[in-house]
C-alpha cells in the first residue's frame, strides 16, 4: 500500500513533468539524504530498513484486510463465523511486533552510540542562534562571523525570479575542511532554534544559557545547505545554514583570508568616516539586521517592535546617547538584544548613523566608530 | 454461544419501557423552552448535542485557519499572508482543532453514548456536565479574540514553547493562558463525570468487563484526563508567573531552564494525544462487529491493550525532545519505551482484522469510515515507529515527516472516527438515517482529499521541508502544490457532512427503527429513534450471558 502510493506519487510527478530545482542537498527530492558522513550514511540505511519493515507489514496487515473484505461480503453472501479470541494467535501477533522491534533496536542502539561520542575533536565550532541568523565562532582561530540569509527580498516578494538556492543560501557561509572531526557547541542568544544540515544528519537544538553538542567528519567537498529546525518567531524560515566543505589547504588559506579581514575592518574603526560613508554601510546593516522587526522603511510592527521613523529618540539630539545605548545593550524586558557584542564597532556606528538619517529622520548625526569603541571598552 | 438473531423479546419489552416511562416523567416538562432550555439543560443528550455541534463549529473555524495555511504555502514565496500572521494561523489550527474540535467531539460522544450504553439516566453529576460545556465556548471566545488584540494573537506553535512564549511573546499570551485554563477545567470536571457515571451508574448485573468498549475506552481516557491536564495547568501558570511576575522558571538568566517547560508539556502532550485517539479505538470496536455481523475477535485484549496503551503515554514524552541534547541513557529509555507502544497499538489493529475475517460484510457509512480509519490510523502509526527510532529521528524531526504522521493519526484517524460515529449514531439520536448519497460523496472525497493533504507531506518532510514555516525552498513545491489542493478539497467535502447533520435534524430521510444497523449490539439499540430526552429512568435488564460483549 504504502509502496503503492509511494510509486503512484511519484509517477504522477514525472507524467506532469515540472522540473524539479538543482538539488539543495543529496535527497532524491522525496527521500531521507543518504549525506556525506558516515553517520549520516547508516541513518539513511537505518531509515530504509525500518521503511522496508513498515512496507512489509503494511502490505501483510492490508492485504488481509482487503482480501478479507473482498471474499466475504454480505452482498456475496458470506455468513458470518462465530470465532472469538484465540490465545495462541493473541501470542503470535503481540510476539511478533516484539522481535521486529527488537531487530530494529539493535541498529538504532549502535548508531545512536557513536553519534554520541564527539571526543577527539580537532576543530571545535561554537554556533550560536539569533532571532534570526546564526553566529559562528572557531573557537581556537579567534575567528566568528554572523552568517545572514543571503537571498535578496525581491525574490521573497516575487519581484524577480527565484534562484536555485532560494531561502537556502547565505552571505558568510561555514567553512569547514573535510576529513577532519569537528566538534560543534550549540547554544542560543534568545529563543530556542534547531541547528539542522540535512547531509550531515545533524539536527540539535541551541537553547538560551545551555550547551549542546555534536560532531561530524565530512567525506566529501562540497555545500551543504541545512535551515533552523524550531520555530523561533516571524522569520524562522529565513534563517539558514550553508555548510561550505573545502579540503584542507583551501581551509587554512580561509582563515588567513579572514583574519587579514578582520584585522582591516578593526584597523578602519581608527579612523573618521564621512556621513555618506556611514549611511551607506548602515542601509546594508539595518537590512540583514534591523528590518525584520523595525521594517525597510522604518514603521515598525508596534507594540513589540516600535517604530524608528519619526521616533523621537531618533530625531532628536537628546535622544542620541539613548539610542546608542539601546543598539550596543539592548532594551531588557524586551526582545531587542544589544548588538555591542556581536556587530563590529564600523557596523555600529554605521547602523546607528542611518537610523538617525534614514526616512526622514535628518539629524545629520554621524556617529563615529571610535565613540563606540570608547563607549564598549568604558 | 448465543444466536444474535433479533429481535429479542427482552430487549424489546424495555424499549417500550423506555418510551412509556419517558413519556410519563412529568417532573420533567418544567424545563425552560428556547434559547435559555439549552443555556441551563442537565440532560446528557442535549448538553451531547451542545458539545457536539460546538465541535463542529470549531472544526470549520480551525479548518478555515489551515486553509489560510496552505494558501500561503500553495507556491513559493511571500505570496498571500506575512509571517506573523502565519505563525497565528499554525498556532490557533492547532490549538482549536486539539482543544475545539476533537476533545470536545469526543467528549460529546461520550456524553450521548456512555449513559445510555450502561444503562443510566443520566451522567452522575448532571450540573458539573452543564457547567463543563459552558465554560468552552468562553475560553474559546477569549482565545479567538486575541487575535483582535494589539500585537496579536499566540505566534509560537501549539505546543508554546518557552521562551518564544514567555520573554518572546505577544502581550495577548495571558489571554491565551487564561483560555487554556477554562478549557482544561473543562475537561478535568468532564472526566471526573464520565468515571463517577460509569463506576456509579451501570445497570445491576453489568461489570466492568461487560462494558462496551467505547465506554472502556473512554473510562481510561478520563483517568488520563485527569492524570495530565493539572500537569498543563501548572506549565501554563508557571509560564504566567515568567511573564508577569518576573519569576524564571524557563529562563535560563534567572537560573530556570527552557527544556524544563517541554518535559513538563510533554508529559502532558504524549498522554493527550491518546486522549484523541483512545475513544476513537472504541468507536471502531463498536462498528466493525457490527457490520461484519460477528463479534469483536477479543475483547479482553482490546481492554488490556487500551490500558497498556495509556500506561506506557506516560513514560514517552521525551520522544517528542530527541534533539534537545538529552543524555544517552535517556535517549535510548526513551526509544525503547515508544517502540514498545506499537505492540498494543499492533494487537487492537490486528484484532479488527481478526473481526473482518470470516464475517458478512456489508459496507454501510460508518462501516466505510471506520475501515478507513483502520488503514489510515495504520500508516500513521507505521510512520510513528519510524518516528521512534531515535537516530533516523534526529533527520524526521520537525520536518513535515512528522506534520504528515501525526496528522494522519489525528485526521484520517480520530476525525474519521468521529465521522464514523455520527454517521452510525445519527439514527439514534435523530431517528433518521443519514443521506446515503451524500454522505457516499462526503466520504470518497474526504478519504481522496485527506490523502492528498498529508501523504506528499511524507515526501517533503524527507526531502528536507522542515514544519512550520510560511516560504520554502523551490525543491518542494511540487509536493506543496499537491497538499493545498487536497487540503483544499478535503476543506470543503465538509461541508456536505453539515449538510447530512442538518437533513437529519430535521427528520429528513428513512425513518430509523430501534435496532438502527441488522448487526448492532448494546443497550442503545433497545431504545427507540429518536432516543427520547430521558431514558433508562429504570434500569434496564442486563444479562451478562446473553448480553455481554465478553460472553462466552
Amino acid at each position: 500500500m504504502l509502496q503503492l502510493l509511494y510509486r503512484s506519487c511519484g509517477l504522477l510527478l514525472l507524467l506532469t513533468g515540472p522540473a524539479l530545482a538543482s538539488a539543495i542537498n543529496t535527497s532524491s527530492g522525496w527521500n531521507m539524504p543518504p549525506g556525506v558522513t558516515d553517520i549520516s550514511r547508516e541513518i539513511y540505511s537505518l531509515h530504509m530498513i525500518i521503511f522496508w519493515i513498515c512496507v512489509a507489514i503494511a502490505v501483510v496487515v492490508f492485504g488481509v484486510m482487503f482480501w478479507s473484505l473482498f471474499v466475504y461480503r454480505k452482498s456475496k453472501g458470506a455468513k458470518p463465523a462465530h470465532f472469538h479470541e484465540n490465545t495462541t494467535v493473541e501470542v503470535i501477533w503481540t510476539a511478533i511486533p516484539l522481535a521486529i522491534l527488537v531487530i530494529m533496536a539493535i541498529p538504532a542502539t549502535a548508531t545512536l552510540k557513536k553519534i554520541y561520542d564527539a571526543s577527539d575533536a580537532e576543530i571545535d565550532i561554537l554556533v550560536t542562534g539569533y532571532q534570526w541568523r546564526w553566529h559562528y565562532q572557531y573557537l581556537d582561530q579567534d575567528i566568528s562571523f554572523f552568517s545572514n540569509l543571503g537571498t535578496p527580498r525581491s525574490q521573497i516578494l516575487g519581484e524577480e525570479d527565484k534562484g536555485d538556492f532560494y531561502l537556502l543560501e547565505v552571505d558568510n557561509p561555514l567553512v569547514l575542511p573535510v576529513g577532519k572531526k569537528v566538534r560543534f557547541l550549540f547554544t542560543s542568544n534568545d529563543v530556542i532554534h534547531a541547528w539542522w544540515v540535512p547531509d550531515l544528519a545533524i539536527k540539535k537544538d541551541t537553547i538560551p544559557g545551555f550547551i549542546n553538542e555534536s560532531w561530524t567528519i565530512i567525506n566529501e567537498p562540497g555545500t551543504y545547505r541545512g535551515q533552523c529546525a524550531e520555530l523561533c518567531g516571524q522569520d524562522h524560515a529565513y534563517m539558514p545554514i550553508e555548510v561550505r566543505a573545502v579540503t584542507e589547504e583551501v581551509w587554512l588559506s580561509w582563515l588567513d583570508e579572514q583574519r587579514e579581514t578582520a584585522a582591516a575592518e578593526a584597523a578602519s574603526g581608527e579612523r573618521e568616516w564621512t556621513l555618506a560613508e556611514l549611511n551607506e554601510r548602515g542601509a546594508g546593516v539595518y537590512t540583514t539586521y534591523c528590518a525584520a522587526c523595525h521594517q525597510a522603511d522604518g514603521s515598525g510592527m508596534p507594540p513589540a517592535f516600535p517604530a524608528l521613523r519619526g521616533n523621537p529618540v531618533m530625531t532628536s539630539a537628546e535622544g542620541r546617547d539613548k539610542h546608542i545605548n539601546a543598539v550596543l545593550f539592548g532594551r531588557p524586558g524586551t526582545s531587542m538584544p544589544g548588538y555591542g557584542t556581536t556587530l563590529s564597532v564600523n557596523d555600529l556606528a554605521a547602523v546607528i548613523t542611518y537610523e538617525r538619517n534614514a526616512w526622514g529622520n535628518d539629524t545629520g548625526d554621524a556617529v563615529q566608530p571610535s565613540e563606540i569603541r570608547a563607549l564598549l571598552d568604558r | 454461544m448465543t444466536s444474535r438473531s433479533l429481535p429479542r423479546p427482552v430487549v424489546q419489552q424495555s424499549a417500550s419501557e423506555a418510551t412509556a416511562g419517558g413519556a410519563a416523567a412529568g417532573h420533567h416538562a418544567h424545563q425552560p423552552r428556547g434559547l435559555l432550555r439549552w443555556v441551563l439543560t442537565t440532560n446528557h443528550k442535549e448538553i451531547g448535542t451542545l458539545y457536539l455541534l460546538f465541535a463542529l463549529l470549531m472544526f470549520f473555524i480551525g479548518g478555515t485557519m489551515a486553509l489560510v495555511v496552505r494558501a500561503e504555502l500553495f507556491q513559493p514565496g511571500m505570496t498571500f499572508i506575512l509571517p506573523e500572521f502565519f505563525n497565528q494561523m499554525t498556532t490557533m489550527h492547532g490549538l482549536i482543532m486539539v482543544f475545539g474540535a476533537i476533545m470536545p467531539a469526543f467528549v460529546g460522544l461520550a456524553n450521548w453514548m456512555v449513559p445510555v450504553q450502561i444503562g443510566a439516566p443520566d451522567m452522575a453529576l448532571p450540573r458539573l456536565n452543564n457547567f463543563s460545556f459552558w465554560l468552552l465556548p468562553v475560553s474559546f471566545t477569549i482565545l479567538l479574540s486575541t487575535l483582535f488584540m494589539e500585537g496579536g494573537g499566540p505566534n509560537f506553535g501549539w505546543t508554546f514553547y518557552a521562551p518564544l512564549s514567555t520573554t518572546y511573546a505577544p502581550p495577548s499570551t495571558s489571554f491565551f493562558i487564561l483560555a487554556m485554563h477554562l478549557a482544561g477545567i473543562s475537561s478535568i470536571l468532564g472526566a471526573i463525570n464520565i468515571i463517577a457515571t460509569i463506576l456509579n451508574l451501570r445497570t445491576p448485573n453489568m461489570r466492568l468487563m461487560d462494558m462496551p468498549l467505547f465506554v472502556w475506552t473512554w473510562l481510561i481516557t478520563a483517568f488520563l484526563l485527569i492524570a495530565v491536564m493539572p500537569v498543563l495547568a501548572g506549565v501554563i501558570t508557571m509560564m504566567l508567573l515568567d511573564i508577569n511576575f518576573g519569576t524564571s522558571f524557563f529562563d535560563a538568566a534567572g537560573g530556570g531552564d527552557p527544556v524544563l517547560f517541554q518535559h513538563l508539556f510533554w508529559f502532558f502532550g504524549h498522554p493527550e494525544v491518546y486522549i484523541m485517539i483512545l475513544p476513537a479505538f472504541g468507536i471502531v470496536s463498536a462498528i466493525v462487529p457490527t457490520f461484519a455481523r460477528k463479534r469483536l475477535f477479543g475483547y479482553a485484549s482490546m481492554v488490556y491493550a487500551t490500558a497498556s496503551i495509556a500506561i506506557l503515554s506516560f513514560v514517552v514524552w521525551a520522544h517528542h525532545m530527541f534533539t534537545v541534547g538529552l543524555p544517552l541513557t535517556a535517549q535510548l529509555f526513551f526509544m525503547y519505551s515508544t517502540m514498545l507502544i506499537a505492540v498494543p497499538t499492533g494487537v487492537k489493529v490486528f484484532n479488527w482484522i481478526a473481526t473482518l475475517f470470516r464475517g458478512s460484510i456489508s459496507f454501510e457509512l460508518p462501516m466505510l469510515f471506520s475501515l478507513a480509519f483502520i488503514v489510515q490510523f495504520t500508516i500513521g502509526g507505521l510512520s510513528g515507529v519510524m518516528l521512534a527510532i531515535a537516530p533516523a529521528d534526529f533527520q524526521y524531526h520537525d520536518t513535515y515527516f512528522v506534520v504528515a504522521h501525526f496528522h494522519y493519526v489525528l485526521v484520517p484517524g480520530a476525525v474519521f472516527a468521529i465521522l464514523a460515529a455520527a454517521y452510525y449514531w445519527l439514527p439514534k439520536w435523530s431517528g433518521v438515517y443519514p443521506n446515503v448519497k451524500l454522505g457516499l460523496t462526503h466520504f470518497w472525497l474526504s478519504v481522496i482529499g485527506v490523502n492528498l493533504t498529508f501523504f506528499p507531506m511524507h515526501f517533503s518532510g524527507l526531502a528536507g521541508m522542515p514544519r512550520r514555516i510560511p516560504d520554502y525552498a523551490l525543491q518542494f513545491a511540487d509536493f506543496n502544490l499537491l497538499s493545498s489542493i487536497g487540503g483544499f478539497l478535503f476543506g470543503i467535502s465538509q461541508l456536505l457532512f453539515v449538510a447530512v447533520v442538518i437533513l437529519c435534524i430535521r427528520g429528513k430521510g428513512e425513518k430509523a427503527p430501534a435496532q438502527a444497523w441488522e448487526g448492532a449490539e448494546g443497550l442503545e439499540w433497545t431504545l427507540p429513534s429518536p432516543a427520547p430526552l430521558h431514558t433508562f429512568d429504570t434500569p434496564p435488564e442486563f444479562v451478562p450471558e446473553r448480553d455481554s460483549p465478553s460472553r462466552h
